[in-house]
């Protein structure tokens, strides 16, 4: 599974389990926009840090944290393996 | 007017039943004759008025030389077995040691001890001593880190609640517990086996579940103790079947109503009962009711138990509380009222307090307060779950977030343990508020239980 597909795939899961209805995700969409609240955020950096083994945001002492899901996914990708 | 009179553990076993033992994995002793033999090698009179450290390998001794010890020491310092050699020296100065009771003398040849007695089976004949004091019973605090507080107690304080159940109706009883009876939750259970006329069968921390259990039955155990994990351990281990006490006694940790449940449904025809009690607070009271919690009753004064609640935890004043912390830098044991802060905090839900954790205890999440204990009762609720511990992770996001640690019962159904995960998650949803539902959940094989029959919380 592509980097990407797992990312979209922990959101639409926690939106599932915190009740948000996702708007399509695109590149774009602004992660305010998403729905989730701070606490959706942590869980997803969690899971994905499990999944993954990588957690992007505290890696990097200045990592901002992104502004839209296109960030967001690309912050998972842009990490060397 | 007379002295009061000063009971010992020697008055209690003076005549009467027959058949009574002290048994553990190796060794079988009759207590029925217990006051015309010494494990001290007949050292006793040296031990008179000393303050004496109970530092041996194994309970059966440890209980041996309590019986022949109180009444007879001015003080002595039960060692458990899981204690920190690196904090002895510290013990010994702030109890004022003299001597030492062990079955290693060879190790105490330096030490500054001026006396040194060994401990050894089999028993010696001796001639029965006679009561010459009431000897302050010293025990350490289970907590995990630093060294442990030495709390002081006196027999009359440790039996307070025994004496005032009375004896025990029918049969004499054989107590058990999976304790170590050199903490307070043991030694209430190797007391009761003193006083209440039984035997007792001793815990061995290296023997496997399933051969502690053919033992409990062999030597026909009826009333049995452990903590909640104790007793969790044993109903995944498979063994419990084979067991069939006729009273199971929990305390120690918080009791849930899954363990509560669970035990009920294992022993279908034993009665299954909490006890909350502490080190420093004593015993304070028993549930016998299957519920978890306590009747909002019991606060104010009990048979003698004076109970409130103040700034969220209960705080027990009673003459079963212990009277001090014992040592140079000794903090207040009580308020200036006597009243013991348990520092278990409680929660009025309904006409019933539930505990919710420990004040200590506390994780942070993204600034909130949380009780991992509350999380781990909402868990175990899920009939596929046998044992759960919450803590908190580091979050770049909120600061922290909640994960937990699952085991499930033997046997599930591994194409199954997604569904278990979601349906665990949407109940912590339904009952917890949402910076308290797991962010993720584990799913592991065991989880690490302390020497004093714990749920280790490393992080807490």
């Amino acid at each position: 599974m592509s980097v990407r597909s797992k990312v979209i795939e922990a959101i639409q899961q926690i939106a599932k389990e915190q009740h948000v209805t996702l708007p399509a995700l695109s590149d774009d969409l602004s992660l305010h926009e998403t729905g989730f609240d701070s606490l959706a955020f942590a869980i997803l950096v969690a899971r994905l840090e499990d999944e993954t083994g990588i957690d992007p945001f505290t890696i990097s002492e200045d990592a901002a944290f992104p502004a839209t899901v296109g960030d967001f996914v690309r912050a998972y990708e842009n990490v060397p393996a | 007017m007379s002295p009061r009179e000063i009971f010992a553990l020697r008055d209690y076993l003076g005549a009467g039943l027959t058949g009574r033992t002290l048994s553990d994995a190796h060794d079988l002793v009759s207590l029925t004759d217990i006051l015309s033999h010494t494990v001290l090698g007949g050292r006793l009179r040296e031990l008179s008025g000393r303050a004496v450290l109970l530092k041996l390998s194994d309970q059966l001794r440890s209980g041996l030389a309590m019986i022949e010890l109180d009444g007879i020491a001015r003080r002595m310092l039960l060692c458990p077995p899981d204690l920190n050699p690196a904090y002895l020296d510290a013990l010994i100065a702030d109890a004022g040691i003299d001597a030492v009771v062990t079955d290693e003398p060879d190790r105490w040849g330096d030490t500054g001890v001026s006396l040194i007695v060994a401990a050894q089976l089999p028993l010696q004949a001796t001639v029965p001593a006679k009561t010459e004091r009431a000897t302050e019973w010293l025990m350490l605090t289970s907590g995990t880190s630093g060294v442990p507080k030495i709390v002081g107690h006196t027999l009359e304080a440790l039996t307070g609640a025994i004496v005032a159940e009375g004896p025990a109706k029918g049969a004499a009883p054989v107590w058990a517990t999976f304790y170590d009876i050199r903490r307070y939750g043991g030694l209430q259970i190797f007391l009761r086996a003193v006083l209440s006329g039984g035997s007792m069968v001793l815990s061995d921390p290296h023997e496997a579940l399933g051969d502690h259990v053919a033992r409990l039955n062999a030597r026909g155990v009826s009333h049995i103790s452990g903590t909640p994990s104790h007793w969790r351990k044993l109903l995944m281990s498979g063994a419990a079947a084979q067991f069939a006490p006729g009273y199971v006694r929990l305390s120690g940790e918080i009791a849930d109503q899954a363990v509560l449940d669970g035990l009920k449904a294992a022993f279908p025809n034993s009665s299954v009962g909490h006890a909350y009690a502490s080190t420093e607070a004593g015993v304070g009271f028993a549930v016998n009711d299957g519920l978890e919690g306590f009747p909002a009753n019991y606060l104010g004064n009990r048979n003698g138990v004076e109970m409130k609640v103040v700034d969220g935890s209960l705080r027990i004043r009673s003459t079963r509380t212990a009277h001090a912390y014992i040592g140079r830098n000794a903090a207040a044991l009580t308020d200036g009222d006597g009243f013991v802060d348990s520092g278990d905090i409680v929660e009025l839900r309904g006409d019933r307090y539930y505990f919710v954790g420990r004040r200590g205890g506390i994780i942070n999440i993204g600034g909130l307060k949380v009780h991992p204990e509350e999380i781990e009762a909402v868990i175990n609720r899920h009939p596929d779950v046998r044992m759960s511990r919450a803590k908190s992770r580091k979050s770049p996001i909120t600061g922290g977030i909640v994960v937990a640690d699952v085991i499930l019962a033997d046997g599930t159904d591994q194409t199954r343990v997604k569904e278990i995960r979601d349906q665990i998650l949407d109940q912590c949803r339904a009952q917890l508020a949402s910076h308290k539902v797991p962010a993720v959940i584990r799913f592991v094989e065991a989880l690490d239980v302390t020497p004093a029959g714990k749920l280790a919380r490393t992080d807490a």
